[in-house]
């Protein structure tokens, strides 16, 4: 079995001590499935629902102010996506 | 930000924009979505609360920054409201996960993608969201941890513990057939949540 190159005894309690994750010798073989479960819902076409909510987007723009109040990140605007 | 409190009302074109970026992150809303919830229906109920609700909270985006990543927190943060009202609790369904998750065809997998999606399920929500970030959607730690409103650090360690998690049950082929409805860690991520309401921003430990 492809098992790869890290050792899988050693290297399970992955504590706090080894959170880098990003180290591409030890990428398991099921990345590219993580990868891939994802990609193919993003891939699928877009249903029918959401086009009409979309179109719809621009009429419930008469009453702009309606559900605004409160913002639905939760956060500052300043919080997110400095880093973006 | 410094014209913040004297932004203009917003024009015909920036809503344009918005709704075209909008547009274009949907997908990948889907995808994050039936990641974190399992149900392609339930996925999409949520994409589209996502969708008014940051259509209505536009004003508050601000332009130039990552849409995928601002759309992002108001869907984690609609799925942990869902969660808590238990809507989603236990509702993982093997046959339409089956059916969905199969592989592509012409694709050879030596992984199935059923039993890759069924583990990652398995996940406490809080580690699945951060593998789900950063192994599927390419977000960097930074950004995920923005998305999550908690610190790096908390993203690293959780995005490990998911990996080891999900290496241990694919090698040994022990991946348990539900416990999307563990108590443990649905408590662990409503008290985060609480943390996050309370504070405004972080959220606090993993375990």
């Amino acid at each position: 079995m492809p098992s790869s190159d890290d050792s899988p005894e050693s290297g399970k309690k992955c504590e706090s001590s080894n959170d880098k994750g990003t180290n591409p010798a030890e990428t398991p073989a099921w990345t590219s499935g993580l990868k891939q479960l994802y990609d193919s819902v993003v891939d699928e076409p877009l249903p029918d629902q959401f086009k009409d909510l979309l179109a719809q987007l621009d009429e419930t723009d008469s009453n702009p102010e309606a559900g605004s109040a409160s913002d639905p990140t939760g956060k500052k605007p300043s919080d997110m996506g400095k880093k973006a | 930000m410094a014209d913040e409190k004297t932004r203009p009302k917003r024009t015909a074109a920036d809503k344009a924009d918005f709704k075209r970026e909008l547009t274009e992150v949907v997908p990948h809303l889907r995808a994050f979505a039936r990641g974190l919830c399992g149900r392609p229906d339930m996925a999409d109920d949520l994409v589209q609360e996502t969708m008014l609700k940051a259509w209505a909270a536009q004003e508050r985006f601000n332009p130039g920054t990552s849409m995928r990543a601002w759309t992002f927190v108001i869907l984690r943060n609609a799925y942990l409201t869902d969660m808590r009202r238990n809507r989603f609790r236990g509702d993982y369904d093997e046959g339409v996960a089956e059916r969905i998750l199969t592989a592509p065809a012409g694709q050879e997998e030596p992984i199935h993608l059923s039993d890759l999606h069924r583990a990652l399920l398995t996940l406490p929500p809080e580690r699945r969201e951060a593998l789900l970030l950063v192994g599927a959607g390419g977000f960097s730690y930074e950004e995920a941890a923005n998305i999550c409103g908690c610190a790096v650090g908390t993203i690293k360690s959780r995005v490990g513990r998911a990996r080891a998690a999900l290496t241990d049950m694919l090698n040994e082929g022990t991946i348990p057939q539900r416990s999307i409805d563990d108590d443990t860690a649905h408590r662990a991520i409503l008290e985060e949540l609480d943390g996050v309401v309370a504070s405004g921003s972080d959220g606090g430990d993993d375990d």
